[in-house]
């Protein structure tokens, strides 16, 4: 005979990891952008909202769209985006992934890919326009390679999350 | 497929009324973020006190990161530096002896330099250092290019601050907590750095293009008058950047645009240096100073370097 617990004690840290990975696991993503790289273009994708979009297609009845908000501020905090850019793109993508899920009849693998490849699009672009309203010159150029590897980082994000939900539902 | 007619969760008054709330409060969230970002794009400094907080608590852990990149990196120069030591050391002795004519050559010049100031009796360089500090890390996933460092309002600092290395210009201060500091790169798009060219004085304007590269505008009209492997410096001209110090060169020249690389590479840097504000108008007595309203370029440039320098547009 296997039990799923042997003591209290063990119930409530797997009751925490089911609860609290998933968030947990943004806000280090978020933290990735202390990482003390300097570099001189924008080239490597925005982790935090990699992940973000991977567990809301993963689970899409684990989160209401407020959840995004606090997330966002955080983010913004540590990356030093103006405050208020991640908690609207990501509260409002969420809305929008609703909005989607009630549409579509089913998503694979392929569909999780295409729908996150555009939100991450608009994302690109908004943080980029953002920036232009900040008074910043750049090009949308810049911008590209970020893009193409975003898009291409995804399934890699949407895998660990997987393996992490595997972990975090284990008995 | 269209969306089923009700978005009912079930027959639960408390789930429907829950799944409602939700919505109320994400749809209110996107407006407040909203209202947050439009002050943000209208006040850049707003809610700098939260900002500086979050750049402080973070600073920790980006420093003590960084430390160990830098080991790293150093370590694998070391083995390399140990495996031609002979040539290296070679290399050098030349060096040394061929700089060492030119800091003779230099010092003299320095000397010259002082005694026509004198002349001219113009107060000398504005060379007030703020602080020493490391740069520790810079945004990498946004189409900005802000740059931390490791020194706050504690030491000092304070937002416009230009920031220099021995190799050139970085950047300046736009953010401040009590012991970390944001740097706008002068790589940023965002930002526009006056410059001459050392060559012959040609004013300039230095902007950021986002990618680690700077656009060189020509204030003048016609033909392009740069070459690959100019030098620009910074001319001082409106403030905030002091006169003469190392900015760009140049690498690559097109028809109607020049592409320049900034001198300094905050990747390979271990210390910023934190300068006060440049502000020529200080130097001079209020009196000599021009009103307001008169035209800007009719007013003499208060420092000999601004000569054949426009001023800012």
């Amino acid at each position: 005979m296997s039990r799923i617990a042997f003591n209290k004690a063990e119930v409530r840290r797997k009751h925490l990891r089911r609860e609290y990975v998933p968030i947990v696991s943004t806000i280090l993503a978020s933290l990735l952008a202390l990482l003390p790289i300097i570099v001189s273009s924008p080239v490597i994708p925005d982790f935090a909202f990699l992940m973000l979009i991977a567990w809301r297609l993963l689970r899409p009845e684990m989160w209401g769209p407020i959840v995004a908000l606090p997330l966002g501020l955080f983010n913004d905090l540590v990356a030093g985006h103006p405050l208020g850019q991640s908690m609207a793109l990501w509260t409002f993508l969420f809305i929008l992934f609703d909005i989607i899920d009630s549409r579509v009849l089913f998503r694979d693998y392929w569909m999780d890919w295409l729908i996150a490849s555009f939100a991450i699009a608009g994302y690109v672009f908004a943080d980029w326009y953002i920036g232009r309203l900040m008074g910043s010159t750049a090009a949308f150029t810049v911008m590209l390679p970020q893009l193409a590897a975003s898009i291409l980082a995804f399934p890699v994000v949407a895998r660990f999350v997987l393996m992490l939900d595997r972990w975090r539902l284990a008995r | 497929m269209a969306p089923p007619k009700t978005r009912r969760p079930g027959f639960s008054r408390r789930a429907q009324y829950g799944l409602f709330l939700g919505y109320v409060l994400a749809v209110g969230g996107v407006l407040l973020a909203v209202l947050l970002l439009v002050i943000a794009v209208v006040d850049p400094r707003g809610f700098s006190a939260l900002r500086g907080a979050a750049l402080d608590a973070t600073l920790p852990i980006t420093s003590a990161g960084r430390s160990v990149v830098r080991f790293v990196t150093g370590s694998g120069s070391a083995v390399r530096y140990y495996f031609r030591a002979a040539a290296q050391n070679d290399e050098l002795k030349r060096e040394v002896e061929r700089n060492r004519h030119e800091l003779i050559e230099a010092r003299a010049i320095r000397f010259e330099n002082a005694r026509l100031r004198q002349l001219l009796k113009l107060s000398g360089e504005l060379k007030d250092d703020v602080a020493t500090a490391r740069i520790v890390n810079s945004t990498f996933d946004s189409s900005r290019r802000l740059a931390t460092i490791a020194a706050g309002s504690s030491d000092g600092v304070k937002v416009g601050q230009p920031v220099r290395a021995p190799e050139g210009l970085i950047g300046r201060i736009v953010e401040t907590g009590r012991y970390a500091s944001r740097v706008l790169l002068i790589t940023d798009g965002a930002s526009n750095v006056p410059v001459r060219l050392v060559r012959d004085g040609t004013p300039a304007m230095a902007t950021g293009r986002g990618d680690g590269t700077l656009d060189i505008k020509t204030l003048e009209l016609g033909k392009n008058p740069f070459r690959k492997g100019d030098i620009f410096v910074t001319s001082g001209t409106g403030g905030i950047f002091g006169p003469n110090i190392p900015a760009a060169i140049v690498v690559q020249v097109g028809r109607d645009e020049t592409i320049a690389r900034p001198l300094a590479d905050p990747s390979r840097i271990d210390f910023a240096i934190i300068q006060s504000i440049y502000m020529p108008s200080a130097e001079t007595p209020l009196n000599q100073a021009p009103a307001p309203n008169s035209d800007a370029l009719q007013a003499p440039p208060p420092e000999p370097e601004a000569n054949g320098a426009a001023p800012a547009p």
